[in-house]
């Protein structure tokens, strides 16, 4: 069963085909490191700590540049750690927020634990549960296809929960400054001037 | 600046461009959340616990918006490792209003360890505190505070001490219904 599973680089890959101009924040772990392998840019902000905090970064994000498609990459263990912020982002309804949760049902960088979303627990249901009005759990290529036409059409907000094999890529580390990588996202976005002269 | 401190408050967030205020609720902080609310040009991000604050304003700062994150002090403790791992790390700009408990006149014992560890825990991972205990206080810290962190690109939390704000009551048994947290 297992050797059925998608492969997260290749679900990664697939997305990013349909990303256009979307800014994507990148949860801790994996998931940064798949951002960084197959779509690295300027308009990546990627996070290695702060457990839980990718789905509200991208809340305020999305918040604030209400005309750019945000789409957040996590995990399931990361999402679990902030699972209230489905509450937090169904209460403001943001039409330009997607958050894709690649879901291996382990912690993958603290030496592949089991996690509660292989033992029950449904991250879609809850953010369903939350008031997300979008959610989806894709399980095959089929259902990919339908995830990425989801968010070709903008339907959001959503969440999408993407059950995928323990198997990892190569680890490709994007930069590792904190400042740097903000600095260059603000810079993309924003341009470098109001970037470096916020008033 | 004199006279209530939550309008002082909700005009300085005006002057300087607050665009997002994200909280966790607290009494203290009523007055600021029903100006926040009424007012057309400040998104309101209530939140389910104060880490998510921290994110929210992070990824504002990355979208060119300024947000405030308001809690009660017990929230402090949620916000640490967000706030070590994301703010400081990436010097993201922070202005935070704290409302008190555990502080002066507090009565109620379990307030009192989270109350107290407020200034260390903040400063431990690099948030520069800013007590206020007068209304005069308050509009000096806030307007302090909020150049600090978005133009001195600081952490920075002020501090709002239950000697202006009040120490909450419970005596019993009339207190029971409105006694929680």
């Amino acid at each position: 069963m297992s050797n059925n599973k998608l492969f997260r680089r290749d679900v990664v890959t697939k997305l990013m085909a349909v990303r256009g101009d979307a800014l994507c924040i990148s949860g801790l772990g994996s998931p940064t490191w798949d951002l960084a392998a197959i779509d690295h840019r300027p308009e990546n902000f990627y996070i290695w700590g702060g457990m839980g905090g990718a789905a509200p970064t991208g809340l305020g994000l999305a918040l604030a540049q209400p005309d750019r498609t945000v789409w957040v990459l996590t995990g399931d263990g990361e999402q679990l750690m902030g699972v209230g912020s489905f509450s937090t982002i169904a209460l403001q309804q943001p039409k330009n927020l997607a958050v894709i949760v690649l879901d291996n049902e382990h912690y993958g960088e603290t030496g592949m634990q089991a996690a509660p979303t292989g033992r029950g627990t449904d991250l879609a249901a809850m953010a369903a549960g939350a008031g997300i009005g979008n959610t989806m759990t894709v399980r095959n290529e089929a259902e990919l296809d339908e995830l990425v036409a989801v968010l070709k059409k903008g339907q959001f907000p959503l969440v999408a929960v993407i059950k995928i094999d323990v198997t990892t890529g190569e680890t490709i580390m994007p930069p590792r400054d904190g400042k740097f990588v903000k600095n260059t996202f603000r810079s993309a976005v924003l341009g470098p001037d109001k970037a470096l002269h916020p008033n | 600046m004199s006279g209530d401190w939550s309008a002082n408050a909700h005009s300085l967030f005006k002057e300087h461009g607050i665009k997002q205020v994200a909280y966790v609720p607290d009494a203290g902080l009523s007055g600021i959340i029903k100006a926040s609310l009424a007012d057309n040009d400040i998104q309101t991000v209530p939140l389910t616990t104060e880490e998510e604050g921290i994110a929210v304003a992070a990824g504002a700062w990355l979208g060119g918006q300024k947000c405030a994150v308001m809690m009660q002090s017990s929230g402090v403790g949620n916000t640490i490792n967000m706030i070590a791992s994301l703010t400081t790390t990436c010097a993201f700009p922070l202005f935070m209003i704290v409302t008190m408990r555990g502080d002066y006149g507090e009565s109620n014992p379990w307030q009192m360890p989270m109350g107290r560890a407020v200034e260390p825990v903040l400063e431990a991972v690099g948030v520069r505190c800013l007590r206020a205990d007068t209304a005069e206080d308050a509009a000096d810290a806030i307007q302090a505070g909020l150049m600090m962190s978005f133009h001195g690109g600081e952490a920075v939390a002020v501090l709002i001490g239950q000697k202006l704000i009040g120490a909450k009551a419970f005596s019993a048994p009339a207190a029971q219904d409105a006694a929680g947290d």
